[in-house]
Formats: C-alpha cells, sequence, structure tokens
C-alpha cells in the first residue's frame, strides 16, 4: 500500500538558556493510506513534538529541526510555503487534542466553531450548505444538531470531546493526528469515543495516527504500531507482529509486564528500572542501555541500527542482530 | 480475618447546590481490615474521592458514622483528634499540586512531623525523615531538591514519604498513580505493596483503572453517582460480577490480548450526569441496557455469595432464585 | 531495588542553605544588584545628610541667588527663593523615601493580613472585609487621605496612617484572589490531613506562593505614594511647608518649571531613580524567593 505519510530521520530540538532538549532523534515513521497506526511512548518521548512538526506549529524561536524530511501524499511539509500550509492543515490533516476542555473557544457557540473551519477550508460553499454540513457532522458524531447554538460549557466531558472529532472530520481530511484523545474521559465514555473514531475514520476512508500510552488501546483499535522511545521509534509493526511478544525491543517487553493486566495473576508488576533518559544529555550508544537487562558493552558504543525481523516488523537493538530471534 | 481497623457505617456527604443538594456520597457502609486494601472504582464524579476525604474527615460527613479501631471519631476534638488524625494520612492524585513548591524534599517531608511534636528533638527529627525517604526510595541527595525539578515519578515518592512520616496505619490513596507513566505506575505501585507488608498498612485505594485496582485490592467496592452498587472480595468482582454496570466498566477496558480484541463489548450509552437531589431509584437505570419498571423502587444491597454485595433487584432474584 | 541503578542525572548534590540559595538568585539579577545598591545609597546619603550637609543651607533665602542653573556653589542650582536645591533634594529625600517605604510597608502587611483572611475563611469574614475595602475603593484615593488627616488631625505619622489606608483595599483584593486560586490546591489539603492549623497553612503554605505578585505590585506604589505625599503637601495637609520633600520641591516650584527646567528635572529624576530602583529589587527578590528559578 502507498505511504501517506512518511518522516525520515527527523531531529528536532528545543533551545532554552541553559540547555538543547533534542525532543526528536532520527524518528522515522511511515503511514500507509487508510491505516490506524498506534504510536506508543511515554511522557517526554516526542509524541506530541511529532504532530507539531508534521503540520508545522513547532513553537517559533525555540524550536528547530535540525534534519530529515517530512513528506505528505509525495510533498515534502519542510519546505511548504504559508498558503500551502495552511491548505493542508485541517483540510488534510487535522488534530485532535487531548484536553476537550481547553482545545474549544469558551465564548463561541459549538455550531458556529465547527462552521468557522468550513469557512476556511470550503469557502465555495454557500451558508446554507455550510449549516448543513455542520448538521451532518453532529448528527455523525451523536450529538442532536438542536444543541449547535450551546456553548462549550454546556456540554460534558465526552461530548465536548465529540464536539473537537466534529470539528476535526467536517473538513473530511485525509490523515487525523489524535493525540491521546480519551485520556481525559472516564472508561465507559472512552469507550463510546474510540468506537466513533473508528467508525467515521472508515466512512472517510482516512488514515490516522493514534497517539496513546495505553497498549491497551493500541491493541483494540490499530491496524500497526510504533513505540517511541526518547524521541526515536525504536520498534514498528502490524499488531498482530508486536502483540505476539516473540521478538520485542527490551522497552517494549518491559512496558508489556509492567502493566497490571486484566486476565493477570502476578503478585508483583516488573516495572522498568530507573527513569527516562535525559533529553539535555542522551548518551552516545543506545538511549534505553541505562534501563535495559539484556545491555551489553557495544550498546553503549553506538546507536543501534534498526533490524527486519520479520517483513514489515522492524526493532532497533542490538540483540536482534544476532539470529533475529527474540530472546 | 484480621481485625477491622476502619468501619464506616451510611455515611453520607452532601454538598449544597443552587439546584438542591449534591449526594456527593450516599449512604456508603464499608470496612476495612488491618493490612488490607479496598479498591474503591468508578467514574469521575461518583464520588469515590469525596468518599476518601469524608473518612479522613478533610470533607465532614453530612450524617453517619466513621469508627476507627470502633470508635466513632467524627466528633472527637482536640488533643483525642489529633492522635487520630496521625494514624490517617492521605496520597494525592496530582503529584504537581499536592507538593507546596516552596518547599524542598526535605522541609516537605519533615513538615508533618514538626506540627505534630512527634519527635523529641532535632537528631531524632532528622533521623526519622532520612528513614522515611530511604524506604521511600529517596537518597539524601534529593533533600535540597524542589517538587518542580523532579519528574512524576518521584513527586509521587515524596507525596508518599510525607504520609508515612508519622507512620499511619491507614492511607487514603487517591487515584496515586494515574497521572504517571505506565513503567513509573509499575514502580509506585510495587512501593506501595511493599510497604503493606512490612508496616501493615491498610489502604483505601481510589481509582478509575480496573487493572490497577485488580492488582492491588483485597476487596473492591464499584460506586456510581454516590452509591455503591457492588461490593465483594476482588476474585468475586472480576470472575463472579453481577451489577450491569459493573459488567460495561469491565467491557470497556481495553486489553493487550489480542484474543479477546472482537469480545463482546458493552458500550453504555449516555453520560454520568450529577447526582442532586437524585429520585429514589436506582441510579444507573437510564444507561443500564437491563432496566425495568422495578428500577424505579429504592435497591437495597444484597449478599447475593458470601461477602458480595449487589444493589441491584435483578441479580438479587437471579442469585435467590 | 530499581532505585540503586538510578544514575545522577537530573539532580546534582545540593548543600547550600535556603538564605544561600535566595541571595545567590538575587545576586544572579543585575539589575536588581544594581537596584538595591542605588537605593542604598539614597537612604545613605539623605541619612547622613546632617553629618556633612548643614540643615540651614536647606531653608536659607536670597532673593540676590534666586534662579541660579547648576553650578560650582549650588550643584543644583537655586529656586525662586534662592534656597539650594541640593540641600532641599537631599534632605527631602530623608522624608519621601521614609515615608514611602513605611507606607507601603504597612500597606504589604495589613493587605496581606485582611486579603488572607477573606480569602482563606471565606463566608462571612470574606464578605465583610470585602464590603470594607469596597467602601474604601468607591472614594478617590486623595480624598479619603485628606478626610482621614482632617479627622487625625496634621502630622507625618498621621499622614502615614492616611497613605495607607488608601493603598490597602488594592492590595488586599489581589492578595484575596491569590489565596482563593491557592486554597484550592492539593497541597494545602494534604496539610489538613496532618493537621496543620489554619494559621499555620495560611503563613506557611498559602503566602508564600502568592508573595511574588504582591512584592511586585506594592513596589510599584512607591511612586505614587511619593507623589500622593506632594499632593498632600500641595493642599496644605501633608508636610507643613518649609520642610523639603521630593514631591513638595516639584510642586512648589511648579509655576517655574516652564522657564526653569532643572527645578522639575532633578527632583523628578531622584523621584524616578528610586521608584526604578525599587522595582528592580522588586523583581530580583520575587524571582529570589521562587525556588522555581534555575540557581
Amino acid at each position: 500500500m502507498e505511504n501517506l505519510l512518511e518522516i525520515k530521520d527527523l531531529y528536532v530540538n528545543y533551545e532554552t538558556d541553559e540547555s538543547v532538549v533534542h525532543a526528536l532523534n532520527g524518528f522515522t515513521l511511515n503511514v500507509k493510506k487508510g491505516e490506524t497506526l498506534g504510536l506508543v511512548g511515554e511522557t517526554g518521548a516526542g509524541k506530541t513534538t511529532m504532530c507539531l512538526s508534521v503540520l508545522r506549529l513547532l513553537p517559533e524561536g525555540v524550536s528547530k529541526v535540525e534534519g530529515g524530511s517530512i513528506q505528505y501524499d509525495g510533498k515534502d511539509v519542510l519546505s511548504m510555503n504559508k498558503s500551502e500550509l495552511r491548505q493542508m492543515r485541517g483540510a488534510q490533516i487535522s488534530m485532535i487534542f487531548q484536553d476537550p476542555m481547553t482545545s474549544l473557544n469558551p465564548v463561541m457557540r459549538v455550531g458556529d466553531q465547527i462552521k468557522e473551519v468550513l469557512s476556511l477550508h470550503n469557502p465555495e460553499l454557500s451558508d446554507k450548505q455550510k449549516d448543513e454540513r455542520v448538521d451532518d457532522i453532529l448528527k455523525l458524531v451523536g450529538i442532536s444538531p438542536d444543541r449547535k447554538d450551546q456553548f462549550p460549557h454546556q456540554f460534558s466531558g465526552g461530548m465536548k470531546q465529540r464536539v473537537v472529532i466534529a470539528m476535526a472530520l467536517v473538513a473530511e481530511p485525509q490523515l487525523l493526528l489524535a493525540d491521546e484523545p480519551t485520556t481525559a474521559l472516564d472508561v465507559t465514555i472512552q469507550a463510546q469515543i474510540l468506537a466513533l473514531m473508528k467508525q467515521l475514520k472508515e466512512k472517510f476512508d482516512s488514515s490516522m495516527i493514534l497517539i496513546t500510552h495505553d497498549l491497551g488501546i493500541v491493541a483494540e483499535f490499530c491496524d500497526s504500531v510504533a513505540i517511541v522511545y526518547a524521541g526515536e521509534v525504536i520498534e514498528t509493526g502490524s499488531i498482530e507482529q508486536v502483540f505476539e511478544r516473540t521478538k520485542n525491543h527490551p522497552y517494549t517487553e518491559g512496558l508489556f509486564n509492567c502493566i497490571p493486566d486484566l486476565t493477570s495473576h502476578a503478585a508483583r508488576l516488573t516495572p522498568i528500572p530507573g527513569y527516562m533518559a535525559d533529553p539535555t544529555n542522551l548518551p552516545t550508544g543506545c538511549k534505553f542501555a541505562d534501563r535495559c537487562g539484556r545491555c551489553i558493552d557495544k550498546c553503549r558504543q553506538a546507536a543501534p541500527e534498526m533490524v527486519e525481523v520479520d517483513p514489515g516488523h522492524f526493532v532497533k537493538c542490538n540483540q536482534m542482530e544476532k539470529g533475529g530471534s527474540g530472546l | 480475618m484480621s481485625e477491622v481497623l476502619i468501619e464506616t457505617r451510611n455515611l453520607k456527604k452532601y454538598f449544597p447546590h443552587k439546584l438542591g443538594q449534591v449526594h456527593a456520597v450516599d449512604d456508603v457502609s464499608l470496612r476495612i481490615c488491618a493490612g488490607q486494601t479496598l479498591g474503591v472504582v468508578g467514574e469521575s464524579g461518583c464520588g469515590k474521592s469525596t468518599l476518601g476525604r469524608a473518612i479522613i474527615r478533610l470533607h465532614q460527613p453530612t450524617s453517619g458514622e466513621v469508627l476507627y479501631k470502633g470508635e466513632n471519631i467524627l466528633n472527637l476534638k482536640g488533643r483525642d483528634w489529633r492522635r487520630v488524625q496521625t494514624q490517617m494520612q492521605m496520597i494525592f492524585q496530582d503529584p504537581y499540586s499536592s507538593l507546596n513548591p516552596r518547599m524542598s524534599v526535605k522541609q516537605l517531608i519533615t513538615e508533618p512531623l514538626r506540627v505534630n511534636h512527634v519527635a523529641a528533638n532535632k537528631a531524632e527529627l532528622e533521623e526519622r525523615v532520612r528513614s522515611t525517604m530511604e524506604l521511600c526510595g529517596l537518597p539524601d541527595r534529593y533533600d535540597n531538591v524542589y517538587p518542580h525539578e523532579m519528574d512524576g515519578g518521584r513527586r509521587q515518592r515524596v507525596g508518599l514519604a510525607r504520609a508515612l512520616a508519622l507512620n499511619p496505619e491507614f492511607i487514603v490513596c487517591d487515584e496515586p498513580v494515574s497521572a504517571l507513566d505506565v513503567s513509573i505506575q509499575a514502580q509506585i505501585l510495587n512501593l506501595l505493596m511493599d510497604l503493606q507488608e512490612s508496616r501493615n498498612l491498610s489502604y483505601m485505594f481510589i481509582t478509575h483503572d480496573l487493572c490497577v485496582v485488580r492488582h492491588i485490592s483485597h476487596q473492591i467496592m464499584v460506586m456510581y453517582m454516590g452509591q455503591v452498587v457492588e461490593y465483594a472480595p476482588t476474585d468475586e468482582i472480576f470472575e463472579n460480577h453481577a451489577h450491569p454496570y459493573t459488567a460495561a466498566l469491565l467491557s470497556a477496558i481495553p486489553t493487550t490480548d489480542l484474543s479477546r480484541r472482537n469480545r463482546e463489548r458493552v458500550v453504555l450509552k449516555g453520560e454520568v450526569s450529577n447526582p442532586i437531589n437524585p429520585k429514589p431509584g436506582c441510579r444507573f437505570a437510564p444507561r443500564c441496557p437491563y432496566a425495568s419498571e422495578k428500577c424505579n423502587e429504592p435497591q437495597n444491597l444484597t449478599e447475593i455469595a458470601p461477602n458480595h454485595f449487589v444493589a441491584c433487584h435483578e441479580c438479587a432474584k437471579q442469585a435467590g432464585g | 531495588m530499581d532505585m540503586k541503578k538510578e544514575k545522577t542525572t537530573s539532580s546534582p548534590q545540593k548543600k547550600k542553605s535556603q538564605a544561600q540559595l535566595i541571595l545567590i538568585r538575587f545576586t544572579k539579577n543585575k539589575l536588581a544588584v544594581i537596584g538595591l545598591i542605588v537605593l542604598v545609597a539614597l537612604m545613605l546619603t539623605s541619612l547622613t545628610a546632617p553629618l556633612w550637609l548643614d540643615y540651614s543651607k536647606v531653608t536659607h533665602q536670597s532673593v540676590r541667588e534666586s534662579f541660579q542653573t547648576p553650578n560650582a556653589e549650588h550643584w543644583f542650582g537655586t529656586d525662586q527663593f534662592g534656597r539650594d536645591l541640593f540641600a532641599r533634594v537631599i534632605y527631602g529625600g530623608r522624608i519621601s523615601l521614609f515615608a514611602g517605604l513605611v507606607t507601603i510597608g504597612i500597606a504589604f502587611l495589613l493587605g496581606i493580613i485582611l486579603g488572607g483572611a477573606a480569602g482563606f475563611f471565606g463566608g462571612a469574614v470574606d464578605t465583610v472585609i470585602m464590603r470594607f475595602t469596597d467602601i474604601l475603593m468607591s472614594v478617590p484615593g486623595i480624598l479619603l487621605s485628606i478626610s482621614i488627616v482632617a479627622a487625625l488631625g496634621q502630622g507625618l505619622f498621621k499622614m502615614l496612617i492616611a497613605l495607607s489606608v488608601s493603598l490597602i483595599p488594592r492590595q488586599a483584593r489581589t492578595v484575596r484572589s491569590a489565596v482563593i486560586t491557592m486554597r484550592g490546591q492539593e497541597f494545602v489539603e494534604a496539610a489538613r490531613t496532618y493537621g496543620c492549623s489554619n494559621f499555620g497553612i495560611l503563613f506557611r503554605y498559602i503566602i508564600p506562593n502568592v508573595l511574588g505578585p504582591l512584592i511586585v505590585g506594592v513596589m510599584m506604589g512607591l511612586g505614587g505614594v511619593i507623589l500622593q505625599i506632594a499632593s498632600l503637601g500641595y493642599l496644605g495637609i501633608g508636610i507643613a511647608p518649609p520642610t523639603p520633600e521630593w514631591g513638595t520641591i516639584i510642586s512648589e516650584n511648579q509655576a517655574n518649571i516652564m522657564y526653569h527646567m532643572y527645578l522639575g528635572i532633578i527632583p523628578g529624576l531622584f523621584i524616578m531613580i528610586a521608584v526604578l530602583s525599587l522595582n528592580f529589587v522588586g523583581d530580583g527578590l520575587r524571582d529570589a524567593l521562587d525556588p522555581k528559578m534555575k540557581n
């Protein structure tokens, strides 16, 4: 299948007075047309930086793209001019943020907020057509169109996130970046929202990057998965390949072991020892080496290469080179 | 069974609201034994945090009783109350806002000891702070570190150390790992469990995460809009849960087990509303797939199996019949 | 145990005391240090004035010497009565700086106590204090000062009270809203769980966290206070005329400023330098007290 988004070897730094934060360090990711990719990583792994880079929304002045390329539908995103960018944002790629409370304008009626997106991207539509589209999308996300004259504070958390989704989908984008869209919601509401997103994604035949820290959500809603650690993708493959748990990166393995599972009876969890590598002072070798139980001298000397352990299943680990079988 | 440490009887906490009274905690009775953990599960607004705070009197309950080793503590005053208060501590959800940003780690942990004048002299104070910090995995180089200089996991260790400093018997843990990354979550959970074993601590573990609660709890209480809907030993809840809400909660949790990927899922309609002047019937009925006429009548907690209580007439009937 | 493997990456060893850290942070702010030096220099020169500058120069009138531009004998020139402006400005600083600092000091303290109590206890306490400040705020500051001086009688001390009272309402309101925000924080709840008293919570937990903006706000008020002292003097209810004071010096020379600019510029410059230095010191102090600032 064709790639819709190709991020190659992307380096992004944030520069502060005292230090340089290496947010992305050779980040490589491909998203195929029509696929849902789960992007898993912990706080500070660079997930949000990646989204902002793709939309070219990185804060100016403090952040810097140091190298690499981003291709969206064959076009080079990093060299786009302002009008091309405006075309791309919202109309082709749109983003759903984690917190529905802060991503809506509190003094604007929700219907008007959705309509504004249309006005930006489909100026050719008449006012009446826009109203119809707003009604349609509200119905799709499960909100009665009667409520479009209400303000965000009149909606509950789950309902607000539905409004946010409606805004993200109204211009029918090809790629949806969902940054922890359900983290702020309760489990029963999370189930509703995820089911809705899946259904809508299929209806519009769009691709989606679902950013989350919850491997369970990935397992249930995604086609493929990429695991991020310290600004690079350290493992990527189809859901089946990764969740089979036979050939995993030690970090992925650690993640699996430290989530309490509904079906397990273990007396103690196995945490990943230590803490995340300091992004202002990254080690030269493998960035996970300090926390890895299978670390060898080689790991500390040079960063490991991506190894294709199975067709389409890549792992960035020295241990994988030897024979390719999981340890 | 070991002795009962904390018990509540018909505990109620109502908050005034412009439309009436919010029944945040409505008629909750529970028991926590020494060295055991009660997991309290529910969605936001179900009253689980208010319940935890009412037990340690951060919110003075509207009515009912809270018994600590058999003694009602709700009307204790002065010295008597302080004696009990130091035995009941709390760990908060947000490791960012729960630590005073103007105090260093050492000051934060010294604070409860200083306020209660428990140490006879400076050396003893020093010693107690040191040992508590070590217990929570905070080496002494953190003494002069401030909360903003630490990540969530380390901050939560400080929060735990602060709660442990007074050597309490009972700790209310209000979503202590919800704000943490999974790899750090496991560290904190293990630490909590180690401490429980070594000090015979009792926890009330409040969370919305059923996976975590299964791992750490001996008993589980499921709450919905201020009321208990199901209350049973942990394995019983997971294997023989009866209430439709418990079932929906369990089925909503995404799991990493691919074989369960296409299982039948109960997706609840609607959302939790506010328990303002609620009607007498089952509060879950508007979202319940099995709701019937009889749900408009008050529901009583019925023991359908040993120590397994459910507030649903349908479940009670099935168990009885 | 996993902690053993932890590397000493993010938290270097620190053994410095709290006071040392505050001092280090303060001295890192160049403007604050300069401000402090200037302020101390100004205070020292005015305080030690009697030792090296004869007070008679302040009041000595000589029509022959009127309106002299700055020269070797009269460094800052002379006014319409031929009085030496240098002596007047130096001695004037004694009253302006003293009265200004005392006034903002009183306003700061009372603002914290009133605003703190209102925000922390809420309910009836809040209502009473806030309605009281509402009343004070609805009267123009200068009118309020006039009425207080009129009621209490003239004098430096009574003037200080009058000036502070007109500053307190705004200060109390700022403190109150800051306290209300802090009151809901979990660390305040945590303090209750281990039995911290209301008093302890207010002064050890809440006030230290709202101090920053308060210090800056109150420092900004100094310029206004110095000018208000002048206004009161101008209306004849502040400092009695022969005694110099920066604001008074400007107002008594008001008529002649058009043709003798130095009469306005020089005392004006002193007010400006004092206010600016104090603001820099305030900024530096706010940052120094905040542990979030990097060392």
